[in-house]
């Protein structure tokens, strides 16, 4: 089936906007490896900053302005004739990616469906007439006569409804069963078993239809990769597809600037001014205990490690806290090593990246854990407490709770930010070392503000 | 259906010359019994036309048709002693017929068509794909007096009267003229009920083939009157102006109805109680107590020869319509108390669901003895329901017949004929010739597409 479009010709009217593809099937491009992974990342970047911009309640006119930027600025390609082709692929390689779970599929089917819903509106109406046919859907723009026979009966129904009837507005004659809910509900005029939907009811009618597509196709590709693909590309696609579902999309963390070095005595007013609840937890309950878990340890040591706590400080600074309760030697023989395996000097080497945001969310902290996103795995009462101790009260704290019951736990964490820093923090919380970089950027430019 | 005088259990009559008392002493009891059930699926039940209307065409000889068909339409059966029959079909009207014969069903329900044969369900079912689904069905509607207890003072429970009578009138012709006008339905065939109430059937090819969900849709169009048992207000109507089914509905049917039949003959603004029922639709106590104090006060001064109900209902008019009102809820409290009153009230489950099976038009209500015959709704206002032909009636025509003169047709001799006479050609010969065109059309594209696939 012909999915790549024919490139319009070059109108008077200098809106830029690409055309839409319905992703019926597979192309049979060939596409390279590197490719594979850069368009599906680029892809997920768009549909990620639209999850964000639903998780804030952003209003239509926001989302169509966020989807637009974000198109722009992640699915470009210097080639104009590849746009397309990075579109349709990176659609289908997140779809191996998504398919693979009941959560994911559904992530995935309600950020596509966001984005197909905004990119349709933003396209001509001549481009949106054109997609319709392609749908195969019997919608048939109401001609000037016929418009006129039934005009007051559609503003009758437009008033009807508490709507303004704009004289503008394109018309659209359907059977009747097309729309059974504007039937039901008696929103839209029908005569003679035809429905008179106007163009903003259509729109909804199309995405309807294209998120019914997708889900159908989400799950037959589903079963497709669990009897077949997984197996067949498990040196090659497979790796990537698995990474790329719980990919963070930021800087890593991994080296420090330079500039963000710090030393140990600052550590206890840096951590009460800038580490995220999670990791000043944490933090705390170190200097209480004297000890941490497993899993809490690695968390905080690699985030320490981003944030510029050096090898021997860490050392020093862990033994420090350790000895109290289980004594240098001790310390010396059992812990020292994981610490310094953190930093990659030991074993395999490997320089391990500081835990993102959504790691640290899918954390599963048990009896005597620590770690973990507080947002998340604190009851209720656990939760205001430490936001009292950090000083977010109040309305702001109830903000931050309803998050909480929504489940946006880095949306909360990002209202704590905001609460604490006096500031807002439009980008969003993703990565705890971001937090505080973002943290200590805010204080020096007080610093410097004031001197 | 015209007014019928049909002669009465003790009424004086001349026969022939004949004597009252002879003619008193084989008159037939009124009432339904088995045996006299018997008679009629011997004699008068029309099979012939049921067989015809049900298969839509598809008993013909015409290439296209499906002789499948009419088997695999499920029917039920209740019979004496309620044991009730499921997943009846019949592969024809001969044995459709030797099996109502048989059995005496003293109901007889129709259901969907299936994919198969009902009968051979189980064959199907191991499959797991849900082989055995309805594929056609007719859109039906119940509409039943029962339901209207609340606005009706003249009878209750099962009665019907002449007085109550007209609200199934107002439903027929608000529902008839939506379906047709609105979704472009042609054939649809009313049917009395046999005790309280209307049965509409729906028979066009796109409306049998409608699946829940646009049922569900055309169901809830005519959703006005809503609410359970504990909400007050069970009619809203939003917005500033009527949506058109409304408004048309409103001044075409309910207004007329309610002001000049209603009003009057259920006496609704006539003691204290039925005047604070209406008084309750306005948000506004100030107003409602307002126009309380001018209704007591004119109890005590009726001079007037109109009819108090009309009058009241002028005054309650005049106070809420006026431009004095500024608020809009007051304006639409008119028209809300009018739809609260009149609106049809249809039984949503019945037809929501492919799968609902609905009392056959032509069977005998076990409770009255009347025949459940086709109503026109081009003039559903001179039906009357006491005078439905019963089976008692019907019997003694039959009797009266055979002593006069031998005839091949027994409904033709009875007051059935009329009815029957109107389903053909009011119902049944336009959906057939509708039937065979579409046949026609649908065959003939078929060839012409194998044609083409083959040129090259």
């Amino acid at each position: 089936m012909e999915i790549v479009r024919s490139q319009r010709k070059p109108s008077i009217d200098a809106s830029p906007t690409p055309t839409l593809s319905l992703y019926r099937s597979a192309p049979p491009l060939e596409v390279r490896l590197e490719d594979f992974e850069l368009y599906a990342i680029d892809r997920l970047r768009v549909l990620k900053g639209i999850s964000d911009g639903l998780a804030r309640g952003k209003k239509p006119e926001e989302m169509e302005n966020l989807v637009r930027e974000l198109w722009k600025t992640n699915m470009r390609h210097q080639d104009p004739a590849e746009v397309m082709n990075k579109d349709i692929i990176s659609h289908f390689v997140l779809r191996l990616v998504y398919c693979r779970t009941e959560e994911l599929r559904k992530w995935f089917l309600s950020m596509e469906t966001t984005l197909f819903r905004y990119r349709f509106r933003l396209e001509s109406l001549e481009s949106q007439r054109m997609l319709m046919t392609e749908f195969q859907l019997p919608y048939k723009a109401l001609i000037h006569a016929e418009y006129e026979t039934v005009k007051d009966k559609l503003v009758q129904v437009a008033r009807s409804i508490g709507q303004s009837s704009n004289t503008d507005t394109i018309f659209f004659k359907v059977p009747f069963e097309e729309v059974p809910d504007l039937v039901g509900s008696r929103r839209v005029f029908i005569l003679k078993g035809f429905a008179y939907v106007p163009m903003n009811q259509v729109v909804s009618l199309v995405v309807t239809q294209f998120r019914s597509n997708i889900s159908k196709a989400l799950v037959l590709t589903n079963r497709k990769w669990t009897s077949t693909i997984k197996e067949q590309e498990k040196d090659r696609l497979t790796p990537i597809v698995e990474a790329l579902s719980n990919s963070y999309l930021g800087p890593d963390y991994t080296q420090p600037n330079e500039s963000a070095e710090i030393s140990l005595k600052d550590i206890d007013q840096l951590a009460s001014n800038s580490f995220p609840l999670c990791m000043r937890h944490l933090f705390d309950k170190l200097r209480e205990d004297h000890h941490l878990k497993h899993g809490g340890r690695i968390q905080l040591n690699l985030f320490l490690k981003g944030v510029g706590l050096k090898l021997d400080d860490a050392l020093a600074f862990w033994k420090e806290e350790f000895s109290k309760k289980v004594g240098a030697e001790r310390f010396d023989k059992e812990y020292a090593y994981s610490i310094r395996h953190n930093y990659g000097k030991e074993g395999k080497r490997t320089d391990y990246t500081p835990f993102a945001c959504q790691k640290i969310i899918s954390s599963t902290p048990s009896v005597g854990d620590h770690h973990g996103c507080p947002y998340r795995h604190f009851s209720e009462e656990n939760l205001r407490a430490a936001l009292n101790k950090m000083g977010v009260g109040g309305r702001q704290q109830d903000e931050v709770m309803d998050k909480v019951r929504n489940r946006h736990y880095q949306l909360a964490c990002t209202l704590t930010f905001e609460a604490i820093h006096g500031t807002s923090c439009d980008t969003g919380i993703n990565h705890p070392n971001q937090y505080f970089s973002n943290s200590q950027k805010i204080r020096q430019e007080k610093i410097q503000a004031t001197t | 259906m015209a007014k019928e005088r049909i002669p009465n259990e003790g009424d004086e009559m001349q026969i022939d010359g004949g004597v009252c008392e002879e003619r008193v002493a084989r008159a037939i009891p009124e009432g339904f019994n088995p045996d006299y059930l018997k008679i009629y699926y011997g004699k008068l039940f029309p099979y012939a036309d049921m067989f015809k209307w049900l298969s839509y065409g598809n008993d013909g000889k015409h290439p296209a048709c499906d002789h499948s068909y009419f088997g695999r339409r499920e029917f039920s059966f209740t019979l004496e002693n309620d044991i009730y029959i499921r997943f009846q079909s019949f592969g024809s009207a001969k044995e459709m017929e030797n099996s109502i014969k048989e059995k005496c069903p003293f109901k007889i329900d129709i259901g969907p068509v299936y994919s198969v044969d009902p009968a051979k369900r189980h064959a199907y079912a191991q499959g797991g794909n849900n082989v055995f689904a309805p594929v056609e069905r007719e859109l039906v509607f119940d509409i039943d007096m029962s339901d209207y207890d609340d606005v009706r003072y003249c009878c209750s429970g099962a009665d019907v009267c002449l007085e109550c009578w007209p609200l199934m009138t107002i439903a027929i012709k608000v529902i008839d003229t939506a379906l047709r006008d609105d979704f472009g339905f042609n054939h649809i065939l009313w049917v009395y009920s046999g005790r309280r109430g209307v049965h509409c059937w729906v028979c066009d090819s796109k409306a049998r083939r409608l699946n829940n969900e646009h049922r569900a849709a055309v169901t809830d169009y005519f959703h006005v009157y809503k609410g359970g048992e504990n909400s007050l207000k069970k009619v809203t109507l939003a917005g500033p102006v009527l949506y058109p089914f409304l408004a048309r509905s409103y001044t075409d049917v309910l207004k007329s109805f309610f002001e000049e039949k209603l009003l009057r003959s259920q006496n609704l603004l006539a003691s204290e109680e039925r005047c604070q029922k209406i008084l309750g639709f306005i948000p506004d106590e100030s107003v409602a107590a307002e126009l309380l104090d001018k209704w007591q006060g004119n109890r005590r001064s009726s001079i007037s020869k109109e009819d108090v109900n009309v009058v009241r209902w002028d005054q309650l008019k005049h106070m809420l319509q006026s431009g004095k009102q500024k608020i809009q809820g007051l304006r639409r409290c008119v028209e809300e108390i009018v739809f609260s009153y009149t609106y049809p009230r249809l039984d949503m489950e019945v037809s929501k669901h492919m799968n609902h099976l609905l009392k056959a038009p032509f069977c005998v209500h076990p409770k009255t003895g009347r025949v459940c015959v086709p109503i026109d709704p081009n003039n559903c206002e001179d039906f009357d329901p006491t005078t439905v032909p019963t089976l008692s009636h019907l019997l003694e025509e039959i009797n009266e017949g055979s002593m006069m003169m031998e005839s091949n047709n027994e409904w033709e001799r009875s007051s059935l004929g009329k009815s029957i006479e109107f389903f053909r050609s009011s119902f049944l010969q336009p959906l057939l010739k509708s039937c065979k065109e579409e046949m026609e059309s649908a065959y003939s594209a078929k060839i012409k597409q194998s044609k083409n696939s083959l040129s090259w």
